[in-house]
């Protein structure tokens, strides 16, 4: 049984329908890439696996268990983390902050804990901001604990939204567009951290445009187009797909 | 005035807490000037009431206009338990704090997914319902427009509180243990999660956070500390009416929390200090003007918010980005 | 019956005063996202002014029948004097602010409406003033079991001419598209070449103009003026705007006239209705915005993940 099982899915907005009766799967350990043309849904697809809205159709089941209905935090902590497409950070609070908040939902102290400041709580917040700190560190963000998040470059900043994904201890780590806007230099880094990150057991759903790095380290593609599934398979096969070649090419590049 | 805040700030950090320290515990002591040992004992009231509402503003960064309502049913629950069942002052206080924390849960829940502008409206309009239920008075417990009276003071031990010095550290000790108690918060898993709320509830949502909890609690818990504030008032007053609890109060206790600088323990005693003691103060100095108060009021509203948006005293976070700001410029 | 159609017709006069105000907060939210708190007390400024004409006019010697004509005149030049207010508060208190954050546009705001309060407040003086009796006037129609008088049809008809004046604006020509192309999205209307700050002057000239024509109006209807007027119609009229759905302009006028009418039947057949009327309101306004806040007419605008 596939890890992630998406069937049929279906989500109109309005008179638009941006998800079109797409199924696949995702099967644990692979990292398998999505792409498509601008506007063929693909954020929404993330969209509806995370909780952010339901379905009007189809099924969504991780580890045989139904998403629909579940909200995006209950998400999270059965072990699906996301990024976006749109850096989401939190500006005002601290690279440590932001990683901290990936361990949120791995802890459990609550308020009257954290007004008692029990043993438990205590030694909770000095697991909290060693875990944290070994994920900035995993994500080459030491020596940045402080600065405001805000005022990272645009490459520390994705790097900052992947580690703070990573702290919630994903099984599924969903990345939309992580080589967006970085260097050649970065972009390379980047794969290298991909599969570094399903070394260590993690599963990669990522969006991606840049057909170099989709290629290059997805081990299967799915392709939509216009809320449609158009193809899936090796990237070999994909790059042969007459369908997919004409969605491209045929529009805007 | 910046930069003396500046300098102020750098100063060693326990050499002027400690100092701060000494000043009020002793200050009743040196000062023996009974009216502004009151006037101390309603800053500690008003400073409680700000930190309360730091916690919905500041904090969770939820716009609330209202607060004034909570504070009111912890004077008022305060109040009936008091006069009409002879409940003692010091029992009433946690049972204000929860009746206070759990008619905050009740409001709050249906309107906890409103944007900022309409959350505000919809608080200001709570804020105004409870005034008028306290003035109209429909069940004929409230007292209506002359409020209720005959509120008696607290006693520990059999000892009465009724001189302002003892208020004095009767209401320090409250302050103290609710300074503690929001530095615990800050710090904790809570107060962090309150954070990320305010910053960008969606991505907090997203990283694995229940944001309605996250927001209901904040608004529990700035309730329930409200309401404690209202057993203090009205014990110490003895005489509470439905006109204290004004949205014109809600606005003030606002300006405390953003003026001061949101989000910071300090901020909110600089904001106390700025709209409740200073008009005490100017009114004695200055009781000519006294009719252009509130318009200067107003004006430094405005004035304040465009020089310095952050506040006075803003979160200990943002101190680096400001003292970069003011060494460059 | 009649009872019921004079109540109706008392419920939309009113609601053309809650029209006219809200138009300016569904104008101002819709572009900027901010709710004006001082927007209530530009109207009751208009109203203040108008008195101050007014009584100059009278004291000028102004017959009745030459005062009514000057009217016209009297409301122009209020309108302008609130317009010309309302664009300095906003160059002001509210562009420095665009950019910082959602609490400190709130609290300029409240500064601003307490500073305009009590501005009045020290010129006119607390208690309440008195508008000069008689400026229209007192004329009564019977129309089967109604009364109408000129006054309510001089409201009327006025509130109609401003507002279908503003739709028109708004909808059939280039400058009032381009008002619409700002509410939806700053940074693009600037790219189509749409001056955005220019676009706020205008709605902040718009909005507190026609606040301030309400705010005459008031006056000379109920006679009497407060400097707290602002509160509550400032509140009421906003009510209405979400209600017929924020940012949405026939919606301002539909919602202010729907609170109207609700306000005045509720005040009419509730038993003690008036002392209640404000919680009636807030409990409207509370139940849209957790039912429908959209509100009547408005759309939805989803946020984009």
């Amino acid at each position: 049984m596939a890890l992630l099982e998406v069937k049929n899915l279906t989500k109109s907005f309005g008179g638009l329908v941006a998800v079109n009766d797409v199924s696949f799967h995702l099967n644990e350990g692979e990292i398998l890439g999505m792409i498509g043309p601008n506007g063929a849904g693909k954020t929404t697809v993330f969209n509806l696996i995370t909780g952010i809205f339901p379905p009007d159709k189809g099924e969504i089941r991780f580890n045989g268990r139904s998403l629909i209905g579940l909200r995006p935090h209950q998400i999270t902590e059965l072990g699906i983390a996301r990024t976006f497409q749109t850096i989401r950070l939190f500006p005002n609070l601290t690279v440590m902050e932001n990683v901290m908040a990936g361990l949120h939902c791995r802890t459990k102290a609550g308020l009257w804990a954290s007004i008692l400041q029990t043993k438990a709580q205590r030694e909770e917040e000095k697991f909290i901001r060693e875990k944290a700190l070994e994920y900035i560190h995993f994500m080459g963000l030491g020596g940045l604990e402080f600065e405001l998040a805000k005022n990272l470059p645009f490459g520390l900043q994705k790097r900052l939204e992947i580690a703070r994904a990573l702290a919630t201890n994903p099984r599924v780590l969903m990345l939309d567009e992580p080589a967006a806007g970085l260097n050649e230099q970065e972009t390379s880094e980047l794969m290298d951290l991909i599969a570094k990150l399903r070394d260590k057991g993690i599963t990669i759903f990522l969006i991606e445009h840049d057909m170099k790095v989709v290629m290059g380290i997805s081990e299967r593609i799915i392709v939509l187009d216009n809320g449609y599934k158009i193809a899936e398979g090796t990237p070999e096969e994909i790059q042969r797909n007459p369908r997919v070649i004409e969605a491209y090419l045929g529009k805007e590049e | 005035m910046s930069r003396l805040l500046t300098r102020l700030k750098s100063l060693d950090r326990r050499i002027l807490y400690g100092a701060l320290l000494a000043a009020v515990l002793l200050f009743p002591i040196v000062v023996r000037n009974d009216y502004w040992i009151s006037t101390l004992v309603f800053f500690g009231i008003w400073a409680i009431l700000g930190l309360s509402l730091n916690i919905i503003v500041g904090y969770a960064g939820l716009f609330q206009l209202g607060h004034a309502a909570f504070w009111a049913v912890g004077a008022y629950t305060t109040a009936i338990l008091n006069i009409y069942y002879k409940v003692p002052i010091l029992v009433c206080l946690p049972i204000s704090a929860l009746v206070a924390a759990f008619f905050a849960i009740i409001i709050s829940r249906p309107i906890l997914h409103l944007r900022g502008d309409y959350l505000c409206i919809v608080t200001i309009g709570f804020g105004e319902i409870v005034r008028l239920f306290l003035y109209n008075d429909p069940f004929k417990i409230t007292g209506g427009v002359n409020g209720l009276r005959g509120i008696a003071r607290p006693s520990i031990f059999g000892l009465e509180i009724n001189t302002p010095t003892a208020y004095y550290y009767y209401v320090l000790f409250f302050v103290i243990i609710t300074i503690i108690v929001m530095q615990r918060l800050e710090n904790s898993r809570l107060g962090r999660a309150w954070n990320y709320v305010r910053e960008d509830e969606t991505a907090a949502e997203a990283m694995g956070i229940d944001t309605v909890k996250v927001k209901l609690l904040a608004f529990a818990l700035g309730a329930a500390w409200a309401g404690v504030a209202g057993n203090i008032y009205a014990s110490r007053y003895t005489v509470i009416a439905p006109e204290t609890f004004s949205f014109w109060n809600s606005v003030i206790m606002f300006c405390i929390v953003v003026l001061g600088g949101s989000g910071s323990i300090p901020g909110v005693f600089v904001g106390t200090l700025g709209m409740i003691v200073l008009p005490e103060v100017l009114k004695s100095i200055l009781s000519s003007i006294l009719e252009w108060r509130l318009l200067i009021f107003g004006i430094a509203m405005v004035v304040m918010m465009i020089f310095r948006p952050e506040g006075l005293w803003p979160h200990s976070r943002y101190r680096l980005e400001l003292r970069r700001e003011e060494t460059s410029s | 019956m009649d009872i019921i159609l004079q109540q109706l017709l008392n419920g939309i006069t009113i609601g053309s005063f809650y029209a006219l105000i809200a138009l300016g907060y569904t104008m101002v939210y819709g572009v900027l996202k901010l709710i004006n708190f001082a927007h209530g007390d530009l109207f009751m400024s208009g109203s203040y002014l108008g008195l101050t004409i007014i009584s100059i006019l009278i004291g000028a010697g102004l017959g009745s029948e030459a005062l009514l004509w000057a009217l016209a005149g009297v409301f122009i030049v209020v309108m302008a004097i609130v317009a010309g207010l309302g664009v300095g508060i906003e160059r002001v208190a509210y562009r420095p602010l665009r950019r910082a954050g959602r609490l400190a546009p709130v609290v300029s705001a409240l500064g601003v409406s307490i500073a305009l309060q009590n501005a009045v407040m020290l010129i006119y003086g607390p208690r309440y003033r008195v508008y000069p009796k008689g400026v229209i006037p007192t004329i009564y129609w019977q129309v089967g079991g109604l009364q109408i008088s000129f006054l309510q049809v001089f409201v009327l008809v006025l509130s109609l001419i401003l507002m279908a004046t503003l739709y028109y604006f708004i909808h059939y020509t280039r400058l009032g598209t381009a008002v619409r192309a700002t509410a939806l999205d700053h940074d693009v209307a600037r790219l189509m070449g749409i001056d955005v700050d220019a676009i706020v002057r205008l709605i902040f000239i718009i909005g507190p103009a026609l606040g301030a024509a309400g705010g005459i109006m008031v006056g000379l209807y109920y006679g009497r003026i407060n400097f707290t007027l602002g509160w509550g119609y400032g509140l009421k009229a906003f009510t209405a705007a979400i209600l017929g759905g924020i940012g949405n302009i026939p919606g301002a006028m539909v919602g202010g006239m729907l609170l109207g009418l609700f306000e005045t039947l509720a005040a009419g057949f509730i038993p003690q209705g008036g002392a209640w009327k404000e919680a009636i309101v807030f409990l409207i306004l509370i139940l849209i915005l957790v039912v429908r806040p959209t509100g009547l007419l408005g759309e939805r605008v989803a946020e984009k993940v």
